[in-house]
């Protein structure tokens, strides 16, 4: 019987991880024309991207959470309305979550990309240039291997921080993992039971990508260990 | 728009703003006064005080703040024992939880944070002490504490901005802060969109004053840290 409530919250795992990874991949996006934006020579572009890190840093997650939920439907129905159109917009859950998370690690992913970038030795790029690289096989053969060893400390926080900020979303009504162990704890009356092992699986999941993160880092080491 | 809504409540987004200012200094001071002992024990104890410090970081920084405060808030009520102890009526109050909550969060953090302040302190600083015929809590009081303080000051203020934005996690325990304020007026007036923006903007502007006092600071302590 608790057996089962325990196998329920833990079934969600899959929700909650599919959140995880599609927020992921949208701030590596949004990380990388982030950077770029930074790195600009035009200022609006810099400005602009300035604008987007600060608003992401400064507002908290729960907070940018139910903007996008709540808020955002609700300018889009005023326009609509302005325009005589009796057309409802109302934002998925999902969507939501995605959108948020991505959009808020995005910001913190255009940080570490950033600096990732600026620590690739000039040097480099210019003799890559000397020898007659074109744009891509720069980006391939120089940049982006230094860049990934460079930006895989702040990029493993960033998503150990997004695997937690999952949680969040059971407040908007996603069934995910917290989600679940809430269900449990009220049907059950053993709230703390149910909530322990909802942090036993995000417990699971930070110690999982830290081994596998620490494996990646092996791998793009200066010095290789064979 | 019905901007004027938000206008007639600004008593109460000030209130919900003391409450965050509140929970947030509160946290920050229960919280050092924790991880500064624990870094030191970290860094100077043995094997055994090392592994159950770590333990204990490992725990609050690898589970999500928002079940760590309902596995207080909501959590200890299943315990029979506990319900009918002197402890009852602090451990029944929202407050008392997301302070309980947010202080062993952070001084997880912070234990960390410190701990990796004092492991950049040179070799030579310590030796040096020692040479003088410091004693162990002469060396702690003059040479740890503000070395470990002036290097970990940059990750020490990211995590202090992280704690006050962990704050708004109080509303869902039902403190009115500044997002439950907002929560309140979406439901009350249902208007969706004023009450947020409005507590993103004070966020926003909490955020920016407490990321120039934390300069200010650096400036002022940690400027002999920056190379020339």
């Amino acid at each position: 019987m608790l057996g089962d409530y325990a196998l329920t919250i833990l079934g969600a795992a899959r929700v909650t991880l599919t959140l995880a990874g599609a927020s992921l991949l949208l701030s590596v996006v949004l990380g990388m024309v982030g950077a770029a934006c930074k790195l600009s020579r035009r200022r609006w572009l810099r400005l602009l991207a300035g604008g987007y890190t600060g608003l992401m840093r400064g507002v908290p997650d729960l907070v940018l959470l139910l903007l996008v939920f709540y808020s955002l439907p609700a300018l889009v129905n005023q326009g609509l309305e302005a325009f005589g159109s009796d057309a409802y917009f109302e934002l998925d859950p999902w969507v939501a979550g995605i959108l948020t998370l991505g959009a808020i690690f995005g910001g913190y992913m255009t940080e570490t990309f950033r600096a990732a970038l600026q620590n690739v030795p000039r040097g480099q790029i210019e003799a890559g240039l000397a020898c007659g690289f074109g744009p891509i096989a720069l980006l391939r053969l120089i940049i982006a291997p230094q860049m990934i060893r460079l930006a895989l400390p702040g990029f493993a926080n960033n998503w150990l921080v997004l695997a937690k900020a999952t949680a969040l979303v059971s407040l908007i009504g996603l069934h995910d993992v917290m989600f679940r162990a809430r269900g449990a704890a009220e049907a059950t009356g053993q709230p703390f039971l149910f909530y322990l092992v909802a942090a036993g699986f995000y417990l699971a999941v930070t110690l999982v990508s830290v081994g596998v993160l620490r494996l990646v880092a092996d791998r793009y080491a200066f010095e290789r260990r064979e | 728009m019905n901007w004027d809504i938000i206008l007639d409540s600004a008593g109460l987004y000030l209130s919900g703003l003391r409450l965050t200012l509140g929970l947030t200094l509160a946290s920050l001071l229960f919280s050092f006064l924790l991880a500064v002992p624990l870094a030191l024990a970290k860094w100077s104890g043995g094997a055994v005080t090392r592994a159950i410090i770590s333990g204990y970081t490992l725990l609050f920084r690898g589970t999500p703040l928002l079940i760590q405060l309902f596995l207080i808030y909501f959590g200890l009520a299943q315990f029979e024992l506990l319900r009918e102890s002197w402890l009852w009526p602090w451990l029944s109050s929202p407050l008392v939880c997301v302070l309980l909550a947010f202080v062993l969060n952070s001084a997880a953090y912070s234990t960390e944070i410190f701990a990796a302040g004092l492991a950049h302190l040179p070799r030579g600083e310590i030796e040096a002490a020692r040479a003088f015929g410091m004693s162990a809590w002469v060396r702690t009081r003059r040479i740890y504490l503000p070395a470990m303080l002036t290097r970990s000051l940059p990750l020490y203020g990211n995590e202090a901005v992280m704690l006050m934005h962990a704050t708004s996690l109080a509303s869902t325990v039902t403190l009115m802060e500044i997002t439950g304020v907002a929560r309140n007026l979406t439901l009350n007036y249902y208007i969706q969109f004023e009450p947020y923006v409005t507590a993103g903007l004070l966020y926003l502007i909490l955020t920016l004053s407490l990321v120039g006092l934390l300069h200010w600071a650096e400036r002022r302590w940690a400027g002999y840290l920056v190379q020339r």
